[in-house]
């Protein structure tokens, strides 16, 4: 059983590893300053970049994170503290785990059809609902999980000192959850920021320099798909490069909330 | 105002769900004293004191019926949250809050409920502090968090939150049981010079303990108030003859 299970540890770690190391190897000689200041160069042409898409995918996630941190903060407050144990807070539960069943592509022709068909164009502002409600889940499910670990005892003792429920939660119980509350969200936006299909329908792609919400934006996840797919060898390259930048936003992201967010161990 | 009537509690009640904690009893709890809460585990010891500032409600499915009359006001008939600040409460474990400092941790009854005053907070703090008799030993880490002190110390940090409120009464819910013999005996020695201020109810399962500290015992049994009267008394002359098998310890 040890040996079984440090066998999966080392092959998880060799497997991540791996991939990481393929990408680097691949990706990192395309990563030089045209890539991140140029846009794409005409087929045949040298040193063209990916500006627009490392713009596009930063304004996406940030619109991502807009809607899905507060709703999926906000829906797992709820499940863990006010309707743990009630019929509507099942109902929420179920509600939640059915939305992060359903394939990211059914979430995109869904706000295909509310958003992109109303305003009759592709935007960045849809694509970025559409990370977002993808988001939704996993934050609300995780944050969930981790109030449930903070114990009972500090809530008694802080409602025990006259305060009222809500600065119970946010000013005591949350704070004391920050840690993991903030690496599940950056986990959210690693599991979107490589999200594709929902942005064939939403976002779709630019191949020229755009920030503007109700224009179509490019993103590294499309740019990559387009690149990797297409017959050219200095594009396969940008595909690599993208695929690396996009790994490291990824990766940063997860770094940065282990080393910024203070963790406590609690009493039980 | 000696001896006068602090908590006066008629035909309580309290349930889990079906299952009934609390028979229905009443009694007067007086004034700046310290009444001992004693009797076997499961008794309904801590559900009676979680009766008495409204946290017995918090846990899901559970009810009561009664009333307790906190100087003539039914704390029934108003608001919770302002009733526990009238009647504080300190736990078995020290919870403090671990993302507050100790400073913090004090404070956090006042500041959380609007007091922005940092001189007004810093002399609450320090006065809660000293109440506790902590204020020369942690003085200088008191804005560090609070990992890092014995339990006996967060004990003290805890009383002292819960004195920094400015309470009438104070409940406490075996506040020893975690602690070693030497700082059980300096929450003892505290909660002697507490009791010139406040009003003091404490569950214990130290039949010593109670002896030394309480003015008066009530002995809980199954749920059931048995006896109810000044320490004394019921430690060596109990009418019922379950109170006198339970404080010898020969059977509940």
């Amino acid at each position: 059983m040890v040996g079984f299970c440090g066998l999966s540890t080392l092959l998880i770690s060799g497997l991540l590893l791996l991939v990481l190391g393929y990408i680097t190897l691949h990706g990192l000689p395309g990563a030089n300053l045209n890539f991140f200041t140029r846009l794409p160069a005409p087929v045949g042409m040298e040193g063209g970049g990916l500006a627009q898409a490392v713009a596009g995918s930063f304004i996406l996630i940030g619109l991502a994170c807009l809607i899905g941190i507060p709703w999926g903060i906000g829906a797992g407050i709820f499940l863990s503290e006010v309707g743990k144990d009630s019929w509507w807070g099942e109902g929420v539960r179920f509600a939640v785990d059915v939305l992060s069943g359903v394939p990211s592509i059914i979430t995109g022709i869904f706000v295909y059809s509310i958003l992109v068909v109303k305003l009759q164009s592709f935007s960045a502002l849809a694509g970025g609902v559409a990370l977002g409600i993808i988001m939704v889940p996993l934050v609300a499910r995780n944050t969930e999980g981790i109030l449930q670990l903070v114990p009972q005892g500090l809530r008694e003792a802080a409602l025990a000192l006259g305060l009222p429920f809500w600065k119970v939660i946010l000013k005591i119980i949350l704070p004391t959850a920050a840690r993991g509350i903030g690496i599940g969200v950056t986990l959210a936006v690693a599991g979107v920021a490589g999200e594709t299909a929902p942005l064939f329908f939403t976002s779709l792609s630019n191949n020229y320099w755009s920030l503007g919400l109700l224009e179509p934006i490019a993103s590294l996840p499309m740019e990559i798909f387009r690149y990797a797919t297409a017959p050219f060898a200095a594009w396969h390259e940008l595909a690599w490069t993208g695929a690396l930048v996009l790994i490291t936003i990824v990766v940063s992201g997860m770094l940065l909330a282990r080393i910024l967010l203070p963790g406590y161990n609690f009493r039980r | 105002m000696l001896n006068s009537c602090k908590l006066k509690i008629a035909g309580l009640q309290a349930w889990y769900d079906s299952r009934q904690v609390l028979k229905g009893f009443g009694m007067e709890i007086r004034a700046n004293k310290i009444t001992a809460v004693i009797g076997p585990s499961g008794c309904g010891k801590s559900t009676f004191i979680r009766c008495l500032n409204r946290m017995h409600e918090i846990v899901p499915g559970a009810r009561v019926s009664g009333s307790v009359l906190l100087d003539e006001q039914d704390i029934y008939r108003a608001n919770p949250v302002e009733i526990r600040r009238r009647i504080g409460m300190v736990f078995q474990a020290p919870n403090v809050f671990p993302a507050m400092s100790v400073f913090e941790n004090i404070a956090a009854g006042l500041s959380l409920n609007g007091l922005r005053n940092k001189q007004k907070l810093r002399e609450v703090v320090e006065k809660s502090l000293a109440q506790v008799g902590l204020l020369e030993e942690i003085g200088s880490f008191i804005h560090l968090p609070a990992t890092g002190l014995s339990s006996g110390q967060l004990q003290r940090v805890c009383i002292a939150r819960a004195l920094a409120v400015q309470p009438e009464v104070i409940l406490m819910d075996e506040p020893c049981s975690a602690l070693d013999p030497i700082a059980s005996f300096h929450i003892e020695e505290l909660l002697s010079e507490l009791k010139q201020q406040y009003t003091i109810v404490i569950v214990t399962h130290n039949m010593q303990q109670a002896a030394r500290i309480s003015d008066y015992t009530v002995f809980l049994s199954q749920g059931d108030l048995i006896e109810y009267g000044s320490t004394p008394t019921v430690f060596i002359n109990p009418r019922d003859r379950r109170t006198e098998s339970y404080i010898t310890g020969r059977s509940a």
